[in-house]
């Protein structure tokens, strides 16, 4: 699967380490209030009923089916629309660079 | 055993050869500085790209036994049973973003368990200890359950499956499995999802495809099976479903969807699948794809309703986990056949493995490392984990053997509960450190006590005995004789009155203790740990991650 890169280049200087971020570390994105959406699918008096069937099958079914995609589409809007956000790939961890630079090793 | 008999068994037995050789091959696969240390073993190394994550995950979020169970719970009560479709909808919104939390903090710290987060964030061993205790309690009749699944599967084949000598078949698949987990780790249940997945999306394609029409389509099947399910049942006196709810359980439907997504990245076994993969944009893209699971799920679950509607009966009275390989055994020629019974069994090995391997992991770093040899070293942390995942499985087959199917699967429903009362002290901990320690554990016990409490006093379907399921009528909930909601007798999921009732506790003795001046433990993350991303992100071709 291709992939753009996400993330700043490795050149940015390094943000200050001690206590950087310990206010709040939280992203805050409109964009996420979109995976509320499919909350919407336990509301289970909207559709527990058999008709309009469809192909067969009774709404209960259809509808629920349908709803994969609303799910999806949610997921995927949020995970595009955030895809820019800036992370910090600086911080040090406890993986050693020979691990890090292992993932395309055959 | 009938010639289709030995037909399908041949074609089980080859293909179980072949994931077999894969899961030792396993071990070569993609391999970092050596398997002997605990991050290598149990996690892959942390270096596994999307398209191994999403079989990998996929492999272990949909088992064997969900597979065997949903159908046969679509055919003995209807509509109830499709609630794995909201449930496994539902599950990736409420995730994406905690997950990749999660998996920043445990990069970044070297986590490996849910309970090494705990211990990190607030500093309390006790606390991380329960929750560690929690995850291994939890995934044991987890464990036990996939080998339900493959018995099920067994018993179709015709092989009789009780005593010593009927569990001989399941024993030798456990101890093939044990071994390769034992030297491949986490690699190997990795490789082998690729065959279970293949084989169960040609199997379950096929199956949607060709059944609705050899059944006369759809519209006749649903109408068969609403003539089935509303037949009054004898032990109850009242039909045995409806292929929609009634008005007592729809709560229960949405509350156990909702329920069951908020504890199943509790479980370890998720976790570790999740801190496997290479970067945040992997898990991300996983949680777009992993859907593709759900589909085949609901469609799964409406085969429980061709079955209805042709008439198939359990092998033995009351065996509805025989109900998804009978239909296929008496529908499909016995060669095929074959290919979605071993499509079921190696199903079930897949998260056998990463399960065995994630209670180990949690054995090793929460209790070994941190009661009984605080200066392991990563070789010993390395093999401890290892033989800590062969006593597991042997505790399952154990468990499998000596323990009726019914009480696994009551565990499996206590497991639910349990696992859900974690999800204060790691799922809110990774926003807020606002709740304390002490309150969470106070939180734990009332949520676990009153949980297993109420579970006790559902009665089985004929009225009696105890741990009979997990709705709750809310007529029944009883707070010190205080009945809030009257004789209701609309049913509502136990976990979720269980977690209320932690996450009140927890925020109780939290304001309690705040006012007296307690200070939290001492944290050793900070708020950049949890957007930490690898420094590489570009994604090698599937072909480079192969053997």
């Amino acid at each position: 699967m291709p992939s753009t890169p996400t993330t700043p280049s490795p050149d940015t200087p390094p943000p200050p380490q001690e206590g950087a971020g310990r206010v709040s570390g939280l992203i805050v994105n409109p964009w996420n209030l979109l995976l509320l959406l499919p909350m919407l699918m336990l509301v289970v008096p909207w559709f527990n009923h058999t008709d309009p069937a469809l192909g067969g099958l009774p709404f209960f079914y259809w509808y629920q089916f349908a709803f994969v995609i609303v799910g999806v589409g949610c997921v995927w809007i949020v995970y595009a629309a955030t895809k820019k956000q800036r992370v910090d790939t600086t911080t040090p961890d406890r993986l050693s660079v020979d691990d890090l630079d292992e993932g395309g090793r055959a | 055993m009938t010639g289709s008999q030995v037909t399908q068994l041949t074609i089980f037995i080859v293909l179980f050869l072949v994931v077999t050789v894969l899961g030792f091959l396993a071990a070569r696969w993609n391999r970092g500085s050596g398997l002997h240390q605990l991050e290598e073993w149990g996690l892959g190394g942390r270096r596994f790209g999307s398209w191994v994550t999403w079989f990998l995950v996929g492999g272990d979020l949909y088992t064997a036994y969900t597979f065997v169970a949903v159908p046969a719970l679509v055919f003995g009560a209807g509509a109830l049973g499709f609630y794995a479709l909201p449930y496994t909808v539902v599950l990736y919104p409420i995730v994406f973003l905690p997950v990749v939390r999660l998996w920043s903090v445990s990069r970044t710290h070297g986590y490996v368990t849910p309970a090494d987060f705990v211990q990190g964030r607030y500093g309390s061993s006790l606390l991380a200890f329960l929750i560690a205790i929690t995850g291994i309690v939890a995934t044991m009749p987890y464990i036990a359950l996939q080998l339900a699944g493959i018995e099920a599967v067994l018993r179709t084949i015709g092989l009789n499956t009780t005593g010593v000598l009927g569990h001989l078949p399941l024993i030798i698949a456990f101890v093939i499995l044990a071994v390769y987990t034992y030297s491949s780790g986490l690699r190997a249940p990795a490789l082998i999802a690729f065959v279970k997945d293949i084989l169960i999306y040609i199997v379950i394609l096929v199956a949607v495809i060709y059944l609705p029409t050899h059944f006369g389509g759809w519209a006749h099947i649903f109408n068969q099976a609403q003539t089935a399910l509303q037949k009054t049942n004898p032990a109850t006196g009242k039909a045995f479903g409806s292929i929609t709810l009634t008005n007592t359980n729809q709560l229960q439907y949405a509350t156990l969807a909702l329920g069951s997504a908020l504890a199943l990245f509790l479980y370890p076994h998720s976790v570790t699948g999740v801190l496997a993969s290479r970067s945040r944009t992997v898990i991300k893209r996983n949680m777009v794809a992993l859907p593709a699971y759900s589909l085949l799920l609901g469609l799964l679950a409406l085969l429980g309703y061709v079955a209805l509607a042709a008439g198939i009966k359990p092998v033995s009275k009351g065996d509805t986990n025989t109900i998804i390989p009978e239909l296929f055994n008496h529908t499909f020629p016995a060669w095929f056949a074959g290919i979605a019974f071993a499509a079921i069994g190696i199903g079930a090995l897949v998260p056998a493995a990463i399960m065995s391997i994630a209670a180990a992991n949690l054995w090793t770093r929460n209790i070994y490392k941190t009661y009984l040899r605080r200066n392991a070293t990563v070789e010993q942390e390395g093999r401890q984990a290892k033989l800590a995942s062969l006593v597991v499985k042997l505790g399952a087959v154990l468990f499998a053997i000596a323990i009726n199917p019914q009480f696994s699967i009551d565990l499996q429903l206590i497991g639910g509960v349990l696992i859900l009362q974690t999800l204060p002290a790691v799922a809110i901990a990774l926003y807020t450190r606002w709740l304390q320690a002490k309150a969470l554990i106070a939180g734990w016990v009332v949520g676990m006590g009153w949980g297993v409490y109420l579970l006790y006093t559902i009665p089985a379907a004929t009225g009696k005995g105890h741990f009979g399921g997990s709705a709750l009528a809310l007529g029944k909930l009883s707070i010190f004789g205080w009945h809030p909601f009257g004789a209701s007798t609309v049913q509502i999921y136990v976990g979720i009155v269980a977690l209320v009732a932690n996450l009140v506790v927890a925020v109780v003795v939290t304001v309690i203790a705040r006012a007296m001046g307690a200070k939290g433990g001492v944290d050793e993350t900070v708020g950049t740990d949890y957007n930490t991303d690898a420094p590489q992100e570009a994604e090698p071709p599937l072909a480079a991650t192969a053997v």
